[in-house]
């Protein structure tokens, strides 16, 4: 069981539910569970989206696509069954929100994926929670085993006339199988390697049916969305990114913790007040704003307002949410080796982009890291990474160069001290200040 | 090949939760796993008939997936994480220190068959780093003393 924290400019609405026993489900009932997915059954298919729509809610899984749109672009009519695929096979380094989610409030995603289903038409939703998440699948099947021995899901639910099934599938371990065509692939009993698209999962998804594919977080909010409505959900964050999220603080910080603050809450607020500042009183050197793949800012680039908008404006991403604090006693050459390191062992191998650049770049890494750099590897570094940029089937190529090509570019000089201070200048001192200045 | 009950009773079931045979496998294939230690030729072929498909297919499958694995290995699995997160407070420091407390290094396993240790890739305790695994339990927020305590509670199960 992961730590629970709090602080006082918190939102809860996604967490409101958790550390109170809403795993057991009458104790969920006590707390306003499955009022939603009454109401959602009054309504037609298309108030559901609408009101998704007016909450500005944006996908939680990375990309950030708005939900209420995603779920219009499925077809009304299907010759083949219509699924809700709930991803939470959370994987990206620095992002640990969905485990609280599951651990805390199952029915909450249980019910987001009844919604979720009644307003596309699908008749069957499938939760995919990674496989080192044992102890939470335990608590996924007893909330799905406990909906249905209520009638909550299954046949006619709720006396509806509607019948809505839920599964539990669990992964394996891989990175890759995050990504939604993946996803798919694993959740059919293959290899979780991206499909090509078009056509996409809303069309051609789960075994060849129109399938909605959305983040654990997501679908968490989306109960809370209808039983307060999408305007006021939406007036709690930023335009255009509605809501609050949930932010894993992790790193040098003295209070790392997962806290739901609203959108658009400002990075350096965030980092000094909730999360109580760098640990031991050390200086900030740099910040991964949402999970390893988004590139990272300086300490000066992190007074801004963490929405998806805003950090892109910043030259990063808000990404799946995961805030990493890097001290002053970081060597960047190595955190940028050990980012590239999860890359390629994660990389499926499908495309030669990824697959080689991923493994050139960590060779190019650690032979530099330890001390064997040559002046023109560190162009080279970012030449490499540049060209995986956009020729990849899937993100994962995009997010082994991002931050690679954002480390080189702003730490640039830390590469060059590196040619100097061999093989690490970190290693013994902690601090690069140690270092002679050289011309 | 026999599985136990429970398996039988949750692969049965589960199969009537999918339209296709083999969408089952990557569960199933853990499961069993799980059960038996490792996925063994005589386990692999077994899954491979309950799911129509080749030994091939279903190694084709398991070589894709961190968690499965075709060899044994000890009865407690030390996964230490060293990703970023991890890293920055001090997961590579537990990670040395279980290699010196274990006297073994990565992917090995001790002479007594009890510990096999494993640097892993990010196991979702980033706000509660450094993390360690152990099988399928989480220990978090350590430190090489509690580390030690740790591995000294499964020494102590063993010896129950």
């Amino acid at each position: 069981m992961a730590d629970l924290v709090s602080h006082p400019d918190e939102v809860k609405v996604i967490s409101s539910r958790w550390g109170k026993g809403a795993t057991d489900i009458d104790r969920y009932l006590e707390l306003d569970g499955y009022k939603a997915v009454q109401k959602a059954l009054t309504m037609t298919p298309d108030a559901i989206i609408n009101e998704v729509k007016a909450s500005n809610l944006r996908g939680r899984g990375g990309a950030g696509f708005p939900t209420g749109l995603k779920w219009s672009f499925v077809p009304k009519e299907s010759a083949k069954p219509k699924y809700i695929l709930c991803n939470g096979d959370e994987s990206e380094p620095g992002t640990c929100k969905d485990r609280l989610i599951f651990e805390h409030d199952p029915h909450g995603v249980i019910e987001g994926a009844i919604i979720a289903g009644l307003a596309v038409g699908a008749k069957s939703a499938y939760i995919y929670l990674r496989g080192e998440y044992r102890y939470l699948s335990i608590i996924m099947q007893k909330a799905i085993a406990d909906a249905y021995a209520k009638g909550f899901i299954g046949k006619n639910i709720f006396g509806s006339g509607k019948d809505f099934d839920v599964y539990w599938h669990g992964g394996a371990g891989a990175y890759e199988v995050g990504e939604e065509s993946a996803l798919m692939e694993s959740l059919e009993g293959k290899r979780g390697i991206p499909r090509i698209r078009p056509p996409f999962p809303a069309v051609v998804g789960l075994w060849g049916g129109p399938t909605v594919i959305n983040n654990a977080e997501t679908l968490a909010a989306v109960p809370a969305i209808l039983l307060m409505g999408g305007q006021k959900y939406a007036d709690l964050g930023t335009p255009r990114n509605g809501g609050t999220r949930l932010f894993c603080l992790s790193g040098n910080l003295e209070k790392p913790g997962v806290y739901e603050l609203p959108m658009g809450y400002n990075l350096k607020k965030m980092i000094y007040e909730v999360g109580g500042g760098i640990q031991g009183g050390r200086g900030l050197k740099a910040v991964v704003p949402g999970g390893s793949s988004t590139p990272v800012l300086t300490a000066d680039e992190i007074d801004i307002a963490m929405d998806f908008d805003s950090v892109m404006k910043a030259g990063s991403m808000l990404g799946s949410g995961g805030v990493v604090v890097l001290d002053d006693r970081t060597c960047i050459v190595k955190f940028a080796l050990r980012t590239i390191k999860f890359y390629q062992h994660e990389s499926c191998g499908w495309c030669i982009p990824c697959r080689e650049g991923t493994d050139w770049l960590k060779k190019t890494l650690t032979r530099f890291h330890a001390g064997g750099g040559i002046k023109k590897d560190i162009d080279n570094i970012k030449y490499l990474a540049d060209n995986m940029l956009g020729r990849t089937f899937c993100p994962l190529g995009d997010a082994a160069a991002m931050p690679t090509i954002a480390f080189v570019e702003k730490f640039r000089k830390e590469f060059e001290d590196h040619l100097e201070g061999r093989p690490c200048p970190f290693a013994e001192h902690g601090t690069i200040s140690q270092l002679p200045v050289l011309a | 090949m026999k599985f136990s009950d429970n398996l039988e009773k949750w692969f049965a079931e589960a199969q009537g939760h999918y339209p296709t045979k083999r969408s089952p496998l990557v569960p199933f294939l853990l499961y069993v796993q799980d059960e038996v230690g490792y996925l063994s030729d005589e386990a692999i072929v077994e899954i491979a008939n309950r799911v129509e498909l080749t030994p091939l297919e279903v190694r084709n499958v398991i070589s894709y997936y961190s968690m499965l694995r075709t060899k044994p290995i000890g009865k407690y699995n030390v996964q230490v994480c060293t990703n970023i997160c991890c890293l920055q407070r001090g997961g590579e420091d537990i990670f040395e220190h279980c290699k010196k407390t274990l006297g073994i290094g990565h992917k090995q396993t001790t002479p007594d068959g009890l510990f096999s240790l494993e640097e892993v890739e990010c196991i979702g305790a980033c706000s509660w780093a450094p993390a360690v695994q152990v099988n399928y339990d989480f220990h978090e927020n350590l430190t090489p003393e509690t580390m030690d305590a740790v591995i000294e509670s499964y020494r102590k199960r063993e010896q129950q």
